[in-house]
């Protein structure tokens, strides 16, 4: 008998197109963009194998706008885009928060604004994912720092999607997407996959936008007989627009409480030589990397320094980043940008009496190990 | 065919009455018309689909008793080719207006003809943006006069009908609000169509349009359609100078021979490739082991 095992030397992106077939995305629509393209060409090839379906939008406000149809049709949908894209995204990326559709973008970050570095990293993207579309809605994004790790976000991306009802952005960078990493992924029947949410009752009692105990909707799909109205204006629990403003309230609510009362169940980050440490670095995504590598160059130097390397930057884990930076002397924020979660961190870090630092590229290159060496010692 | 209490049956329930379009306004009719067809095709299912973009007449999806999606302006088409894309059984209707299709929806409806996915697009165009209290349309003509050309309109005007033609609809008709059994037939025709069908309606928006361009009723503007609208065939015998103003109503395109989107997705993609092998990086352990030990007897070091 042949035992199957998946390794191999591959892409971020890559490991990001096997992860969305394993999770059960059956559905791509996309528009080319550097770098994330190999995603869609791959998918392309990919999906009708397992019987998805793959197609080329004339642009991206169609790709993201046929991904909520998709969506609404029953199947699990993913886009792959960059910068440029991703602004174009926005607005059916707001239309998707509002309706609850679950639906997964995946963001292969470069250097901007507009259309910027088409072929370098950047993480400039970080506070667009959370409030690139306009009004209130929150946001699940996740930033992987390896090519083995695009592959469990991409699964834990698909699966909050069904399980949250909300849009997932997945933020890699064109490092993360173009390097080549061996890795071991799991078999396919060895992943956890979620499935969203069906309702039980029959049509006549269905209310497509009830407000349930745990703020998730059971979602009903096209063609079964709901008969149900879906609209991006505001609504009330039988998606009848409405401009009540008990309604409105309730609404933008459950849609914030829906991702924050499940917060720590959404939060993934890992502590790397945090027990001991004086100082506490925080990075996420490529520049995690090397904030890595520094920590073990400081402390060879004496200097004892632990790593918060974040992967779920939306919703932001600020209870985590308060915990670890109490009592410490100072923190530093890597970024590739000009900063953006450092923010976050300052917030979370308020009345600590702890100074935050921040260490930031916008060049399109990567932050280096002994940059950041350089700037704990400065501090 | 007593209509009356068929229109009740598929309007949805519960939801605020009356609706919001102003007397005068020629949805409704469409609305009706809409329903006859789907009785007459018996397409009135769980299987079909509304979707609707933004402005008068994409607020046709709130009215129906069907599954119905209300999105973003300019998108319904791209919402729908996602719709019927990820569930081909379905029967997609899209109601927009000539803002929509024409302006902030261009791209999608080109391309959707293009593609000739399975959709029937339903354009109402009114010449106008109602629903913002009458700025001027890719369609409003050159010299009236609207909010946003209070001095006389400059601009050249689309025409849908040709415009789908041209991107490649296989089906593509004009008729208008006061046509109405030949609305009711095109609307049907379109229904049973396989293929991106387009259905351009002219319909009078007397409140923000009409008003503004001397006509005094909603009633002169129906008139107007009367005596300005020529059946196609008519039309094409009408020699040139004396085309100027009027409009063709017709069936301008019907093709049968071009192979629907889904379909041939299925056909030429899907069903060539289903359970083959995916490239998911997996090897069988017995086959590398194999693989190795020819290498290694062959002087490779393993």
């Amino acid at each position: 008998m042949s035992e199957f095992k998946r390794v191999g030397i591959i892409q971020g992106n890559e490991a990001c197109a096997v992860a969305a077939i394993d999770a059960g995305v059956r559905f791509f629509a996309g528009y080319p963009i550097t770098p994330s393209t190999e995603i869609a060409e791959m998918l392309a090839a990919e999906l009708p194998k397992v019987g998805g379906r793959f197609i080329q939008m004339e642009d991206e406000l169609g790709s993201m706008a046929a991904l909520v149809g998709a969506s609404f049709a029953g199947l699990k949908p993913m886009t792959a885009t960059s910068g440029p894209g991703f602004s174009l995204m926005q607005e059916n990326l707001g239309f998707a928060a509002m309706v609850e559709a679950p639906c997964v973008v995946v963001n292969v970050q470069r250097g901007g604004p507009s259309t910027g570095l088409p072929t370098k990293a950047s993480q400039g993207d970080v506070m667009q994912a959370k409030w690139g579309s306009h009004g209130n809605y929150p946001i699940i994004a996740l930033a992987p720092h390896t090519v083995r790790e695009v592959y469990d976000a991409t699964v834990m991306a698909v699966n909050f999607a069904e399980e949250y009802r909300t849009p997932v952005v997945l933020l890699l960078d064109e490092v993360i997407g173009h390097m080549r990493e061996r890795v071991v992924l799991p078999m396919p029947e060895e992943i956890k996959v979620v499935n969203r949410k069906k309702p039980s009752e029959p049509p006549e009692f269905y209310k497509p936008y009830k407000h349930t105990e745990d703020y998730i909707p059971p979602m009903a799909i096209f063609g079964e007989g709901y008969r149900f109205l879906t609209t991006g204006l505001f609504h009330d629990e039988m998606g009848f627009p409405t401009s009540d403003d008990n309604e409105i309230t309730k609404l933008v609510k459950r849609l914030h409480k829906k991702i924050y009362a499940h917060e720590e169940k959404i939060w993934r980050y890992e502590e790397f030589m945090t027990e001991d440490a004086e100082y506490l670095l925080i990075a996420y995504g490529s520049a995690a990397r090397a904030a890595k590598e520094a920590v073990l160059l400081t402390r060879k130097e004496g200097k004892k320094v632990g790593l918060l390397r974040i992967l779920t930057v939306w919703p932001f884990p600020a209870k985590i980043v308060r915990e670890l930076a109490n009592g410490k002397k100072a923190v530093l924020v890597c970024e590739l940008n000009y900063g953006e979660l450092v923010g976050e961190v300052e917030r979370a870090t308020k009345g600590l009496n702890v100074p935050v630092f921040f260490k930031g590229r916008w060049d399109g290159e990567l932050l280096h190990p002994f940059e950041i060496r350089d700037f704990i010692k400065g501090v | 065919m007593a209509f009356d209490r068929t229109a009740h049956k598929y309007l949805r329930k519960n939801f605020k009455m009356p609706t919001i379009w102003c007397s005068g306004c020629g949805i409704g009719i469409i609305l009706g018309s809409i329903f006859k067809a789907l009785e007459d095709l018996n397409m009135t299912g769980d299987n079909t689909v509304f979707v609707g973009g933004i402005g008068c007449s994409s607020r046709i999806p709130f009215y129906v008793d069907f599954d119905a999606l209300h999105t973003t302006h300019g998108r319904p088409i791209a919402f729908a080719t996602g719709v019927k894309f990820a569930k081909p059984d379905l029967n997609v209707v899209v109601v927009a207006g000539d803002g929509d299709t024409a302006a902030i929806g261009g791209n999608h409806f080109i391309h959707a003809c293009r593609r000739n996915i399975d959709i029937t697009l339903i354009v109402i165009n009114n010449k106008i943006y109602g629903m913002t209290g009458g700025q001027y349309s890719p369609t409003t003509k050159s010299g009236e006069k609207t909010t946003t050309s209070p001095y006389g309109h400059i601009e050249r005007s689309f025409d849908i009908s040709k415009l789908a033609a041209a991107a490649g609809a296989t089906y593509v008709a004009r008729s208008s609000v006061y046509h109405v059994t030949h609305l009711d037939k095109i609307i049907k025709e379109a229904f049973a169509h396989k293929g991106m069908s387009v259905v351009e309606i002219m319909s009078p928006c007397w409140t923000t349009h009409g008003r503004r361009n001397r006509f005094k009723t909603p009633v002169e503007m129906y008139k107007w359609l009367k005596d300005n609208m020529i059946p196609l065939n008519a039309w094409e015998k009408l020699p040139e100078d004396k085309r100027a103003g009027k409009i063709p109503y017709g069936v301008f395109v019907n093709k049968k021979d071009i192979p629907e989107y889904c379909e041939a997705y299925y056909e030429h993609i899907i069903k060539p490739n289903l359970n083959k092998k995916r490239r998911d990086f997996s090897e069988d352990i017995e086959a590398m082991k194999i693989k190795l030990e020819i290498k290694a007897k062959e002087g490779w070091h393993v």
